[in-house]
């Protein structure tokens, strides 16, 4: 056997577990709205795509730094996220779930267009944001893009953890996860909640979409980076936002693995499949995933 | 003795809350209460006693306003408490004005601790130094509470009881709707609940509304009781007068005074009762 260039599955893996962080990022948002609403949102990849177009155009057509267009494309993202729900998703609580999950498919299918029709059919790159485009991590080059988003990612995961936890906010989400009509019994508005929890969500999703096309511009292909988060969700568990990075984690890792096996198997775009196989894989063998709950039964 | 004090008091005193007279619509066609009123006078245990189906639980999300999250509607009558009409407002809201409803079946969070449970019944409240004073406050009321640090869904039956009465307190409520506290507890239980129930009453003055099924405990404990029977009030009297019911005590109370009564007698007693 010829050199095994170890070298560069090194990089491969440490690049596939910023990707997976990622993953897991925009896992935790989807798990978010799953978890608070019960609602699959068929539309986050679209969120990506959103939020990657507006930092975009802040730092294209506005010129603004990245350090400004960046947290002002969060807040618009917010504020998105709010008045989605509240103008299509709030008029929707009481329908059957599966009407608002083809709501979300047809906000998906609208949104990818509407973003074609703004901002053209060809990727835009972005500009150049860092005054050095690698840097070097432990012997890897790496994407300066990446260390932002790896720290980004752990500020958001970290973030997520105080939240549910401490905040008064985080406390009623999971109320209203769990039990929906106790939750109001206490107090909670369940309005909010939800409004807050697409909010969060579109905000969460933005940062994933941009780091992306910092990396390989701005396009509709960014939307199904959106789509490779469901094997991430459903191996971690489709109600656990630990499971979602952890889920994240290992597709993001498996994924990289398999350009290495590529390169020797030749069998071409391995990387693109491959987290799906896993889907089906753990579909059939362990279907709440690795973190999903099942109810507490006492008797 | 107590009870004759109540009936003074309830005289003079306008009620906490009146119910007038309302009638509930559950999904526009299920007609679920036809014209019921109650009244519950400050710092009362009030009971409201009937068999399944007959719309206590109802009666309670009516006044809570969680009636609105089972697509029930009040389509007539009033609901006042404090002297302003509550019905239509959003459960948030009426939790706000001091009503809480501790629901059926305790309805604790399982997959968050006793201690987050605590810090989530005082949602609408804002004074951080103050909620955890009152969690400390809760945890000498109950103190096995504090010793279970894993997830309330494992805590016992009790103490999910006692975590849900705590979690009712968080909330600073004038007024506790308490449906079925005696749901599912051994005899022991049941009676160091209502242990709890009057030493709430007694100690911070709430007015609690209780429904039971254990009327016999319910009676014991309350001042003045109704019994409901579809959608409606048929009797209502003070504790006193409804245990000495020959009627209350053949249906509710179990035995009866002295031998059983025929079946025939007792529904034309049931009909007359309608009537009335």
């Amino acid at each position: 056997m010829e050199n095994l260039r170890l070298d560069f599955l090194y990089q491969l893996m440490l690049t596939g577990l910023i990707i997976g962080t990622l993953y897991g990022v925009v896992g935790m948002s989807f798990v978010l709205i799953y978890k608070a609403s019960k609602v699959i949102n068929m539309a986050q990849g679209e969120f990506l795509l959103i939020g990657a177009w507006i930092c975009w155009y802040f730092l294209i057509e506005y010129q603004l730094p990245f350090w400004i267009g960046f947290p002002l494309t969060l807040i618009v993202m917010m504020v998105f996220g709010i008045v989605l729900q509240v103008v299509v998703l709030r008029p929707l609580i009481g329908e059957p779930i599966i009407s608002v999950i083809m709501v979300t498919i047809g906000l998906s299918i609208v949104f990818q267009a509407l973003m074609k029709w703004l901002f053209g059919v060809s990727p835009q790159p972005y500009p150049q944001i860092f005054a050095s485009p690698t840097v070097d991590v432990l012997g890897a080059q790496i994407r300066t893009v990446y260390v932002l988003s790896i720290v980004v990612s752990l500020v958001i995961v970290g973030g997520f953890a105080w939240f549910f936890k401490f905040s008064k906010m985080g406390l009623a989400m999971r109320a209203t996860a769990f039990d929906q009509q106790a939750a109001q019994s206490l107090g909670v508005s369940v309005k909010s909640v939800f409004a807050m929890s697409w909010a969060i969500s579109a905000m969460v999703s933005s940062v994933a979409g941009i780091v992306v096309g910092v990396v390989n511009s701005v396009s509709s292909d960014l939307s199904f980076f959106g789509i490779k988060v469901f094997p991430a969700v459903i191996l971690g568990g489709l109600d656990s936002i630990i499971g979602a990075v952890v889920g994240g984690i290992i597709i993001g890792l498996l994924e990289h693995f398999a350009v290495y096996v590529d390169l020797y198997a030749g069998i071409g775009n391995l990387q693109q499949i491959v987290p799906f196989y896993v889907l089906v894989i753990i579909l059939m063998i362990k279907p709440y995933g690795l973190f999903g709950t099942r109810d507490i039964e006492r008797v | 003795m107590t009870a004759a004090m109540a009936e003074g008091a309830a005289e003079t005193a306008p009620p906490l809350l009146s119910v007038n007279n309302i009638e509930v619509v559950y999904n526009d066609v299920i007609l679920v209460l036809r014209g019921l009123s109650l009244e519950v006078p400050k710092g009362e245990i009030i009971a409201l006693l009937g068999a399944n189906g007959a719309g206590k639980s109802t009666t309670l999300k009516a006044i809570s306003g969680l009636l609105k999250t089972e697509d029930g509607e009040v389509t007539r009558g009033s609901i006042s408490y404090d002297g302003e009409t509550i019905n239509g407002l959003d459960p948030g809201a009426i939790v706000r004005k001091g009503i809480f409803q501790v629901m059926e079946g305790r309805r604790i969070i399982q997959d968050m601790t006793a201690h987050e449970n605590l810090r989530l019944g005082a949602h609408t409240r804002r004074d951080r130094a103050g909620i955890a004073a009152d969690i400390e406050r809760v945890y000498a009321y109950f103190p096995r509470l504090k010793e279970r640090t894993g997830l309330a869904g494992y805590l016992s039956g009790g103490e999910q009881q006692m975590l849900a009465i705590g979690r009712a307190l968080m909330a600073k409520p004038k007024l506790i709707l308490m449906d079925e506290p005696s749901m599912g507890l051994s005899p022991l239980l049941v009676r160091e609940v209502f242990g709890i129930i009057e030493q709430l009453n007694r100690d911070l003055g709430i007015t609690i509304l209780l429904v039971e099924q254990n009327a016999r405990m319910a009676l014991e404990a309350a001042s003045y009781g109704y019994i409901m029977e579809n959608g409606k009030v048929v009797l209502d009297g003070t504790a006193e007068q409804l245990k000495s019911n020959e009627d209350v005590k053949e249906f509710y109370l179990g035995g009866g005074g002295g031998e059983r009564r025929s079946f025939k007698n007792l529904k034309s007693f049931k009909r007359r009762k309608r009537w009335l």
